[in-house]
């Protein structure tokens, strides 16, 4: 069972040193535990463009498709066996990166 | 429903349930398929007789109904759970003193990543066997409220696989407190009901909390704040007789008349107190309530109830639990101890201005102290934040006799 693991922020700043270091504790972690898939940091929200196809012409907008105080920076694709278990390994997670994160299923 | 369903309804809804949820790894399935059986029962009882074994009967029933629904519905799944039924390559477990599907279904009820609503719904449905508009009933909102509250719950543990199992001994307290608490809301909803115009007790919440405390009790009998939260709701219970008089007022502890107390519950949770206390493990939260209680249900009239006690067990539960609300009880201890001017120093400055028992106990000091407005102001703020309808009857008679006495 996957699940995505969106970080939640409310800073522009990206991790800080001190962050990056245990982020990186706590991926050698997942890949050690066979529950790595895929992480990423992502760029600022300012930095998103909204395509919309589904008419004619297609329409390209600037900026994030929804406007919020928090956003996501970055996520995780985590393996686990049941939420429990990305529970677990997820509450390590916020620890490291220092934000609170969302888990949620794939769909199946 | 005949009686011996009745029975067999009370009895073994759990256990049906908790099987074929287990069986089939399906919470939804596993309630319609048990529903199916009972149903069955009713018709074939009557006619039948009832069968040697209850239980087995309505296990073997149940799991034909699933079957038959699973190949009914003809889902795009249905091929793979065929399959699964057929070859269950889950892991054996390890089969310990706590090992019943039963428990399973429970901590998977209350898991912590559903919502404290859908957790309390989820337990009196697939637990308690109570159906949709009981539950709906008993917590005042529509039916298809309720309903959708179960549902969403249901496909929240199917979408984000919550596990069907008992959790790893290092998360068992933690998970087993997530539990009691569900059930002490239970009884407390129960107990102390709230909503305009309703019935003060609604004593079917009160009796389903019992019943299940007693089953995780059964399950886990080795467990402190389990026994602990046992003892603590009897000991309720048990002044439920006393607790509301005739004119539809509440009565406080000290006015109750004692005569009226059921004596059996009194007994029983006593005995859990003091099996408790032999146990010469530290006490938790719920057991040091019930010890509380249990001085309190102790004394033969209220003026020999011995507060000392009570105000040490207090001061226990204060080095567990240090929200304001512990705080403010402690305070009605202290106050028959220290004295009320004492006590109204202590409660002051707590930060629960939304909560009527605050108001309710200032109020009382105040009254104490002679000081009639600041008390008759508090009276009006706890019967406006009161959502009991006896209490805040009252309150308003606890505040009318002020004036009468001022005249």
């Amino acid at each position: 069972m996957q699940y995505f693991v969106s970080v939640i922020d409310d800073r522009t700043s990206s991790g800080t040193p001190e962050e990056m270091v245990a982020i990186d504790a706590f991926n050698d972690r997942l890949r050690s535990g066979g529950h790595w898939v895929f992480a990423a940091g992502l760029a600022a929200p300012e930095s998103a463009t909204v395509i919309d196809a589904r008419g004619e012409e297609p329409i390209v907008t600037d900026g994030p498709f929804v406007e919020s105080k928090e956003h996501i920076a970055g996520f995780w694709i985590i393996d686990a066996p049941d939420l429990d278990v990305a529970l677990a390994l997820m509450t390590d997670g916020s620890k490291a990166c220092n934000r609170r994160v969302e888990v949620r299923p794939f769909l199946v | 429903m005949t009686e011996a369903v009745a029975r067999a309804y009370q009895e073994q809804w759990a256990r049906v349930v908790a099987t074929l949820a287990r069986r089939y790894r399906d919470l939804d399935l596993a309630e319609e398929a048990a529903a199916e059986a009972f149903a069955t029962a009713v018709e074939r009882w009557a006619v039948d007789g009832v069968p040697p074994n209850p239980g087995g009967w309505l296990t073997t029933t149940a799991h034909r109904k699933a079957i038959d629904r699973i190949r009914r519905e003809n889902r795009r799944d249905s091929l793979y759970r065929e399959a699964q039924v057929l070859s269950d390559d889950t892991p054996p477990e390890p089969l310990g003193a706590i090992d019943d599907d039963r428990l399973r279904l429970i901590y998977t009820c209350c898991h912590p990543a559903l919502a404290m609503e859908a957790r309390v719904a989820l337990t009196l449905r697939m637990v308690g066997g109570l159906t949709m508009p009981e539950i709906a009933r008993g917590f005042l909102v529509p039916e298809s409220t309720m309903g959708q509250r179960i549902t969403r719950a249901k496909a929240k543990i199917t979408a984000a696989r919550i596990p069907y199992r008992v959790p790893a001994a290092h998360d068992l307290p933690a998970r087993t407190s997530g539990v009691l608490a569900v059930l002490f809301l239970v009884f407390n909803e129960g107990y102390l009901a709230t909503g305009p115009d309703t019935d003060p007790i609604r004593p079917h919440l009160t009796a389903e909390a019992i019943r299940l405390t007693r089953l995780v009790r059964t399950l886990l009998p080795e467990d402190g704040e389990v026994a602990g939260l046992l003892a603590l709701i009897l000991l309720t219970e048990a002044r439920r007789p006393a607790r509301v008089a005739a004119d539809g007022t509440l009565v406080p502890l000290a006015s109750q008349d004692r005569d009226a107390w059921d004596r059996g519950l009194v007994d029983e949770g006593h005995r859990l107190v003091r099996e408790r206390l032999a146990s010469g493990v530290a006490p938790g939260r719920y057991q040091l309530l019930a010890a509380i209680n249990a001085v309190h249900t102790d004394a033969r009239d209220a003026r020999d109830t011995d507060w000392l006690q009570v105000l040490a067990l207090y001061d226990q539960l204060v080095r567990l639990d240090r929200s304001p609300v512990v705080a403010l009880n402690r305070a009605v201890a202290v106050a028959e101890v220290e004295g009320p001017e004492v006590a109204l120093a202590a409660v002051d400055d707590l930060p629960l201005d939304g909560y009527h028992a605050f108001h309710a106990t200032r109020a009382e000091l105040l009254r104490r102290l002679d000081r009639r407005d600041e008390a008759r102001a508090a009276y009006d703020r706890a019967i406006t934040l009161s959502g009991n309808t006896a209490e805040a009857a009252f309150l308003a008679r606890r505040r009318d006799e002020l004036d009468e006495r001022s005249r």
